[in-house]
């Protein structure tokens, strides 16, 4: 019965009291209940109101959804959830940091390609390029991919972080 | 409770400790009674106490013991219970309490010590990770690491504890912030930033709720503990709107009371130890209106088997408790009681309006549900000489009929669900159980809790010999305290539901259900200076329970009954409602061994 909807993708922004142990809680209550996490962030967006901003990427079944959205409701220390992804349309940007360590042409090839998906040289050795990328998930994905061969060495991202297009706001 | 009356609530403004402030918050939520446990790290608050008499501390002999009385305590008042434990292993024993009354939605605030700030993760003497072990064991908790927010977070502790659905709350107290100083803040005025639970129904929700009810030719009320919660008003809402519409009424395990067990429309418990006619009821219903309940699994049974050609209603507190396990057609949040008074007028401006329930298809289903009724799921194989644990119960309940002042506690186990089958309820607050958790050694401290709340009236812990075991240590504090509680024991030396498992799932394999060497609980009564009662035969039950009640002490009675008696009926694990196995004495049900019906599927369930 309620295993039959596919399973869905979502965005969930989610907005909170910036106080110690609040993201164990929200970690907590996605391991304890056995909900997925794609890629979380999370960092003090008000400061004067020691509120911080948690973006989750997430997947699930509708019930399963409409249950995480209930569950994060419930946090004693949660303002606000808004699930972007059904809301309407939204913006959803990811930062990656990529160490390529090649020689030669290699080298000339990842600087081309990082030229295309406008990643920017933010660390230059002789044999190595720290490329910063922004981008959706999906365009961070391939460039990585792109640069496997071409002496890819390290990655670091941040994860989603997302926010409605237009006047809309949380 | 004069002391606690005109100057407490005066902005005071001359600085006084974190501990007195603990007391002084404590007061002004008009806190009387607190179970507790002392230690190095909360003995500024115990210093505190010996200097004042607003509030009475009742030493329990092991913190476990202080969170289920304050679990008794409060399901049987409506108030909030208070613990204060120890840093460490304090606080780590009050855990399994917590869980148990998050589980079961009880008002708890627990006051835990802690080590100094300045210490806190260097793994110092009795130091614990309390709020990080108790976060997934609380409604919400806090660890105070200024003083100047000790005020607020103490009243956001017990606003958080009772509001909403109700829960625990833990606050740990470092104790270098309890000997700290600051002025003292009365509860705020002003509305949570955040935490905002919504208790008032949207209108067009009971609208659509009311839309189905009236046109139903087949409905149930299934009725939860959410009723209970709400407060005895919203008792009399249900049976209003029982009577106002003629439904049938099934109520879940912590649900018991809020429809009196004497009324013709109740059919009894419902779930895997419920009564024929209410799962029947269920299976067959076209419309479920679920008030305060939540859907659980020991309800339910098979998912997809569970009252399949019913449009359901949802009324919660909770948001998340609706469409967690079951989907629903019509979702309502609110407090059960204001969601039942909207149900009753809804109903009666519709029929003012000219809507016309169909009566002739209601009395079609009463006809029905009779004929369910008339199997009469709860009769056992009677005996002339061993006593069987129902007929122990049918004796305490007949015997206790006639007062309105019985209390029922349990344990957990068969004991707990024929305490369910045969126990009458007429009113909410008077059954007490661990329903979600199941925590053995539960019934014994909120007995005490009960007792507590309640001093002049009839406490009865129904126990098993082996859950009564794991918190027996509390028959001292009992002793201690003068409280007349009769810890009732159907004593079959098993862990009878565990026996009764592997007896019809693991092929009578009884692996460590059996106990030997069990106490002699008459001579361990009189050791810890209770009254200490047994009987053997049938003859001797009812000269028993007259003198457990008689003697104005505590009491334990040592209930010796069928060691293999079975609990009946029961949906399997696995099982839908109308797969229930009844007991042997039912002409079309089988030997009632179950060598039928359970599926490797349902084996794998609890």
């Amino acid at each position: 019965m309620n295993q039959a909807s596919p399973i869905q993708r979502r965005t969930i922004a989610v907005l909170v009291d910036n106080e110690p142990g609040i993201l164990a809680r929200v970690v907590g209550l996605f391991s304890g209940r056995g909900y997925n996490i794609e890629s979380l962030t999370v960092a003090e967006t008000d400061a004067d109101k020691h509120l911080s901003r948690i973006t989750v990427v997430t997947s699930g079944s509708e019930m399963v959804i409409e249950q995480i959205k209930a569950q994060l409701d419930r946090l004693v220390p949660v303002h606000r959830v808004s699930d972007l992804t059904q809301e309407g349309p939204h913006v959803a940007r990811e930062l990656a940091l990529v160490k390529v360590i090649s020689k030669g042409n290699d080298r000339v090839e990842a600087l081309r390609i990082a030229d295309i998906f406008r990643a920017k040289a933010i660390d230059s050795t002789i044999g190595s390029f720290v490329f910063e990328i922004t981008g959706s998930g999906e365009k961070i994905n391939a460039f990585i991919e792109l640069m496997a061969p071409l002496g890819l060495a390290e990655v670091s991202r941040t994860g989603i972080v997302a926010i409605a297009r237009g006047e809309k706001r949380m | 409770m004069s002391t606690a009356s005109a100057p407490t609530q005066t902005q005071d403004t001359a600085p006084i400790t974190g501990a007195e402030i603990v007391l002084k918050a404590l007061v002004d939520q008009g806190v009387e009674v607190i179970f507790g446990y002392p230690g190095g790290a909360v003995l500024p608050i115990y210093d505190a106490l010996f200097q004042q008499n607003a509030l009475r501390h009742i030493l329990v002999r092991a913190e476990a013991g202080a969170v289920h009385a304050a679990e008794g305590y409060a399901r049987s008042t409506g108030k909030v219970g208070v613990v204060l434990v120890t840093s460490g292993p304090g606080a780590t024993n009050a855990v399994t309490g917590l869980v148990d009354a998050l589980m079961d939605s009880i008002p708890i605030v627990c006051l835990t010590g802690q080590v100094p700030t300045h210490l806190i993760g260097n793994d110092a003497f009795q130091e614990a990770d309390t709020t990080g072990i108790t976060r997934p064991a609380t409604k919400h908790n806090y660890l105070v690491k200024d003083i100047k927010n000790l005020s607020k977070v103490m009243h956001e502790a017990f606003h958080v504890a009772r509001s909403g659905r109700p829960g625990p709350v833990v606050v740990d107290l470092p104790k270098d912030i309890l000997m700290g100083k600051t002025a003292y803040t009365p509860a705020p005025e002003t509305k949570h930033p955040s935490y905002r639970p919504r208790t008032e129904p949207d209108p067009r929700a009971i609208a659509q709720a009311v839309d189905l009810m009236v046109k139903a030719k087949k409905p149930i009320l299934y009725t939860g503990g959410g009723i209970v919660n709400s407060g005895p008003e919203a008792s009399k809402a249900l049976i209003e709107l029982a009577h106002l519409t003629g439904f049938p009424v099934t109520s879940t395990l912590m649900g018991l009371g809020v429809m009196p067990a004497a009324d013709p429309l109740f059919l009894g418990m419902l779930g895997m130890h419920g009564t024929y006619e209410a799962n029947l009821t269920m299976h067959g219903c076209d419309v479920m209106v679920n008030i305060g309940a939540r859907f659980d699994d020991r309800v339910t049974g098979r998912l997809n088997a569970f009252s399949p050609n019913s449009r359901k209603i949802h009324a919660d507190i909770d948001p998340s408790s609706i469409n967690k396990n079951v989907r629903v057609d019509i979702p309502v949040v609110g407090d059960a009681g204001n969601v039942l008074r909207a149900m009753i007028a809804e109903w009666k401006k519709r029929v003012a309006e000219g809507a016309k329930p169909d009566k002739k298809a209601l009395a079609s289903w009463w006809e029905q549900i009779e004929t369910w009724r008339k199997r009469d799921c709860l009769a056992y194989r009677k005996s002339t000489d061993i006593i069987k644990p129902q007929y122990a119960l049918e004796r305490l309940q007949a015997i206790t009929a006639a007062r309105d002042d019985v209390f029922i506690t349990t344990e957990v186990g068969q004991h707990q669900m024929w305490a369910a089958q045969f126990m009458k309820f007429q009113k909410p607050n008077r059954w007490m159980t661990s329903g979600g958790l199941g925590t053995m050694g539960y019934g014994l401290p909120a007995a005490m809790g009960v007792q507590i709340a309640h001093p002049d009236a009839l406490v009865v812990d129904v126990a098993g010999e082996a859950s009564t075991l794991m918190n027996i240590q509390e028959l001292s504090t009992i002793v201690q305290y003068r409280l007349p509680v009769k810890v009732f024991i159907l004593n079959n030396q098993y862990m009878g539901m565990v026996r009764q498992w592997q007896e019809l799932l693991h092929g009578s394999r009884y692996s460590e259900s059996y106990m030997d060497s069990l106490p002699d609980f008459v001579k361990l009564a009189e050791a810890f200076g209770c009254v200490g009662l047994r009987a053997t035969k049938l003859g001797e039950v009812d000269a028993v329970i007259n003198e457990m009640i008689a003697v104005k002490r505590p009491v334990v009675v040592d209930m010796c009954v069928d060691q293999k008696e079975n609990c009946f009926p029961m949906i399997p694990s696995g099982a839908a409602h109308n797969e229930m196995i009844l007991g042997p004495t039912d002409k079309d049900a089988g030997s009632g061994s179950g060598k039928g019906p359970i599926s490797e599927e349902g084996m794998v369930l609890v």
